[in-house]
């Protein structure tokens, strides 16, 4: 890696860094979900940094170009931030269904009451198991 | 979970018919009035599945209850919303039909008497059961066939009919139904394996049932989706917990 692919790989590696902190920072990305980003970031800079230690990575891997071994990582890490999104969605779709059900269900209550075709009930309350 | 009941407790062999229904304003009233003079004593309640059309009105008008939902949320969460309405209002026994007019409503008592009598926590109607006649397309027929197998095979019991949606549960099985994880789409043989693996017991009744006229919910690709689906499900539910019915 000659030095001006080394300082492109800092800046675009340090970059990725501190936009990550800001957007956490401000609140627009939770903890959790920065992980993911802030690992790849620091990923970048160490190899920016210790180029040998991608040329120990890739004849390891038996990858013969080191560009092929960030192409390699860059598409594992497209891969787990799809997946976290993924089951994150699906926690949402389930929050929403639920919520959905509840309101429904409270709404005829509430329209049940209004119209008088119900009395408050006795308070009978079990426990189920989750 | 905790779940109050508002009205009533749990032992007072109160019943409720869930309809889950999404623009069916032509038959949903007919299937209402027909079930409330079959089962006088049961409490209907159709869910309205975020409908363009006059159901919940022609529903009311019939005499069911109506739970409006804001979002269409599809077959299988409509029929959950209906599960946790019953939970909390305290009721004993429900049964779930069509509002299409495919389910016949007098045989809701039929499936009842096998839950109240005891005899199974869930009564599955079958249209294939003694020879009742029911004509489906080749391809849905061969479906129906490949799941009975599996599910047959699955739960060491005989089932004909695993795509049916007319059934009746015990209050055990519709606190079971309410947590997560009951299927947003199609909840048949997944279901029937899971409430089987969790100890509950699954009693086939010979139900009449018609054909669907008009829009189909296997349309276009569903098909294909249902296939994929039901077998995912399937295998992933012998790896799920177990003995539910015990633990309770």
């Amino acid at each position: 890696m000659n030095l001006r692919q080394q300082v492109m790989a800092l800046i675009i590696g340090a970059g990725l860094f501190l936009m990550i902190l800001d957007l956490v920072r401000r609140r627009r990305l939770d903890e959790r979900s920065s992980c993911l980003w802030l690992l790849t970031g620091l990923g970048i800079l160490v190899l920016a940094v210790w180029y040998d230690l991608l040329l120990s990575i890739s004849t390891l891997m038996g990858i013969t170009l080191p560009t092929s071994t960030v192409f390699f990582f860059g598409v594992v890490f497209l891969m787990a931030v799809s997946l976290q999104q993924a089951t994150k969605i699906s926690k949402l779709a389930d929050q929403v269904k639920n919520l959905t059900q509840k309101i429904a269900i409270m709404d005829s209550y509430i329209k049940d009451l209004t119209q008088g075709k119900e009395e408050v009930g006795d308070g009978y309350t079990e426990t189920l198991e989750d | 979970m905790t779940v109050a009941c508002t009205h009533g407790s749990p032992g007072e062999d109160r019943i409720l018919v869930i309809i889950p229904a999404h623009n069916e304003e032509e038959t949903i009233g007919d299937v209402v009035a027909r079930v409330k003079e079959s089962v006088p004593v049961a409490d209907v309640l159709v869910i309205d599945d975020y409908c363009s059309d006059a159901t919940a009105r022609v529903a009311r008008e019939a005499g069911a209850r109506v739970i409006a939902l804001p979002l269409h949320l599809g077959y299988g969460t409509a029929l959950q919303t209906g599960f946790k309405y019953a939970l909390e209002r305290c009721y004993d026994y429900v049964v779930q039909m069509d509002g299409d007019g495919q389910h016949e409503p007098r045989c809701v008592s039929d499936l009842l008497a096998e839950v109240r009598s005891g005899a199974a926590d869930v009564a599955l109607g079958s249209r294939f059961l003694r020879g009742r006649s029911y004509k489906a397309q080749f391809v849905r027929r061969l479906g129906m066939m490949l799941f009975g197998f599996l599910t047959s095979a699955a739960i060491r019991q005989r089932i004909t009919d695993p795509t049916s949606g007319f059934q009746a549960f015990s209050r055990q099985v519709v606190e079971f139904h309410t947590r997560d994880g009951y299927p947003i789409d199609f909840p048949d043989a997944d279901v029937l394996i899971s409430l089987s693996l969790n100890g509950f017991r699954i009693k086939e009744v010979p139900v009449i049932m018609y054909q669907k006229v008009g829009k189909s919910m296997h349309g276009g690709l569903r098909p294909f989706y249902y296939v994929f689906k039901m077998l995912l499900s399937i295998f992933l539910t012998f790896f799920r917990e177990r003995g539910y019915k015990a633990r309770r």
